[in-house]
C-alpha cells in the first residue's frame, strides 16, 4: 500500500472494521496467557476422570480457569455439588464488578449482543477491552462492539482449542511429572501479582489460615467459611486504611 | 477413584449458567445503576479469598505424597509465588514453579 493512501480522518474516525482489527491485535499478548492455562485444564481434568466431552463442556459453557479448576479439585475431595458450586461460584463473583463496568460502554447495545458479550466477558477479555474504552470513551457504540468481539476472535477459540489439546494428549503424561502439583502453581501464579496492596494480602492471609484451621470441617466447607471471613478483612481492612489517611 | 458422571454433568451445567448470570447481571438486566460501595468493596476480595485457602492445604498436605510435606511442592509453591508477586507476570510464575519442582529433588539428590 503506498504511504501517501494514510489519511488524516482515519484516527478521528476510526471506520468498524479498524475497531475489530486494534482489537484482535490488543488481544495477542493474552492469548499467549491462555494457551497454557487451558492446555492445564484439559490435562488436569482428564487426570481427574473426566472425559473429552465433559472436559470441553467445561471449557465451553463456563469459560472461567480459576472456577473451574476449583470445581474440579473439590469434586476429587468428593464434596457435595452444593459446597463445589457455592465455592467455584464465588470464585466468579468478581465479574459482577465487570459487567458493571461495562453497562456504560455497552448497555446500549441489542439484547443479543449484550448476552454474547456476557459470555464471552472473560479477565482478559474485561482488562483490554475496558482499558480501550477508557482510552476512547467517545468512540461509537458500534465501534466498542466491534473492538470487543476483536478482543475474544483469537481469545475464546484459543480457551476451547487448547482445552481440547490438553484433554487430548495429557492422557498419556505419565504420574511421576508430579501433575498434581499443577493446579497449586497455577493459582498462585494468578493471586500473586494481585497482592499489590494490604487488603488484598490481609484477605489472602485470612483465607490461608482459615482453610487450613477449617480443614477438619465436613464436605469441604471449611474454605468456604475461610473465603468469607478472607472477603470481610479485604472490606474491612480498606475501610481502616481509608480512615486513617484522612 | 471415579467421578459421578451424573454430578459432573451437574456441576458443568449449574456451574455455566451461573457464571453467565453473573456476567451477564448488570449489562444485561439491571442496566445502568451503580452498585452500593460496600457491595463492590466485598466483590473486589473475591478470588483473592477463595484462591488462597484453596491452595494452602494442597501445598502442605499433598495427597501424592500421602500428606506429607514434601521439599519440592514447598519449594515450588515459593518460587511461583515470589516470581509472580515480583515480576507481576503469571507466566514467568508458572514456569519458575514448573521448574523449581523439577529441579529441587534433582538438587537434594547431589547434596
Amino acid at each position: 500500500m503506498a504511504p501517501s493512501s494514510e489519511s488524516p480522518m482515519t484516527d478521528r474516525a476510526a471506520p468498524r472494521r479498524s475497531a475489530y482489527v486494534r482489537g484482535m491485535v490488543a488481544a495477542i499478548p493474552f492469548s499467549l496467557v491462555i494457551i497454557p492455562f487451558a492446555m492445564l485444564f484439559g490435562v488436569v481434568a482428564t487426570e481427574a476422570g473426566l472425559n473429552v466431552i465433559q472436559t470441553m463442556s467445561f471449557s465451553v459453557l463456563v469459560i472461567a480457569g480459576a472456577s473451574q479448576f476449583t470445581a474440579l479439585q473439590l469434586m476429587q475431595d468428593q464434596a457435595p455439588v452444593v459446597i463445589v458450586l457455592a465455592t467455584s461460584l464465588a470464585v466468579n463473583l468478581r465479574m459482577a464488578m465487570y459487567s458493571v463496568a461495562m453497562v456504560p460502554h455497552l448497555g446500549a447495545a441489542p439484547l443479543w449482543q449484550r448476552g454474547l458479550i456476557a459470555y464471552m466477558l472473560v479477565d482478559q477479555s474485561f482488562a483490554t477491552t475496558y482499558q480501550e474504552y477508557e482510552r476512547r470513551p467517545d468512540a461509537s457504540l458500534a465501534d466498542k462492539v466491534a473492538y470487543f468481539a476483536g478482543v475474544v476472535t483469537p481469545i475464546c477459540p484459543l480457551w476451547y482449542a487448547a482445552t481440547w489439546l490438553g484433554a487430548v494428549f495429557g492422557a498419556r503424561i505419565p504420574p511421576e511429572y508430579a501433575l498434581d502439583f499443577a493446579l497449586p502453581i497455577t493459582f498462585l501464579a494468578m493471586i500473586a501479582p494481585a497482592l499489590r496492596t494490604l487488603p488484598h494480602v490481609a484477605a489472602a492471609f485470612v483465607s490461608v489460615l482459615g482453610a487450613l484451621v477449617l480443614a477438619w470441617v465436613p464436605y469441604s466447607g471449611g474454605l468456604l467459611i475461610a473465603a468469607l471471613a478472607a472477603m470481610l478483612t479485604g472490606a474491612q481492612t480498606e475501610i481502616w486504611l481509608k480512615a486513617r489517611a484522612t | 477413584m471415579t467421578l459421578d458422571p451424573l454430578e459432573v454433568w451437574i456441576v458443568i451445567l449449574a456451574l455455566g449458567i451461573g457464571t453467565f448470570l453473573i456476567r451477564f447481571s448488570f449489562l444485561g438486566l439491571v442496566g445502568d445503576r451503580p452498585l452500593p460501595e460496600w457491595l463492590l468493596r466485598h466483590l473486589r476480595y473475591t478470588s483473592v479469598a477463595v484462591m488462597p485457602g484453596l491452595v494452602a492445604p494442597l501445598v502442605l498436605w499433598p495427597q501424592a505424597t500421602g500428606g506429607v510435606p514434601d521439599p519440592a511442592r514447598l519449594a515450588a509453591a515459593a518460587a511461583a509465588l515470589g516470581l509472580g508477586i515480583v515480576t507481576r507476570n503469571a507466566l514467568w510464575a508458572i514456569f519458575g514453579g514448573v521448574a523449581t519442582l523439577y529441579l529441587t529433588p534433582v538438587l537434594l539428590g547431589l547434596l
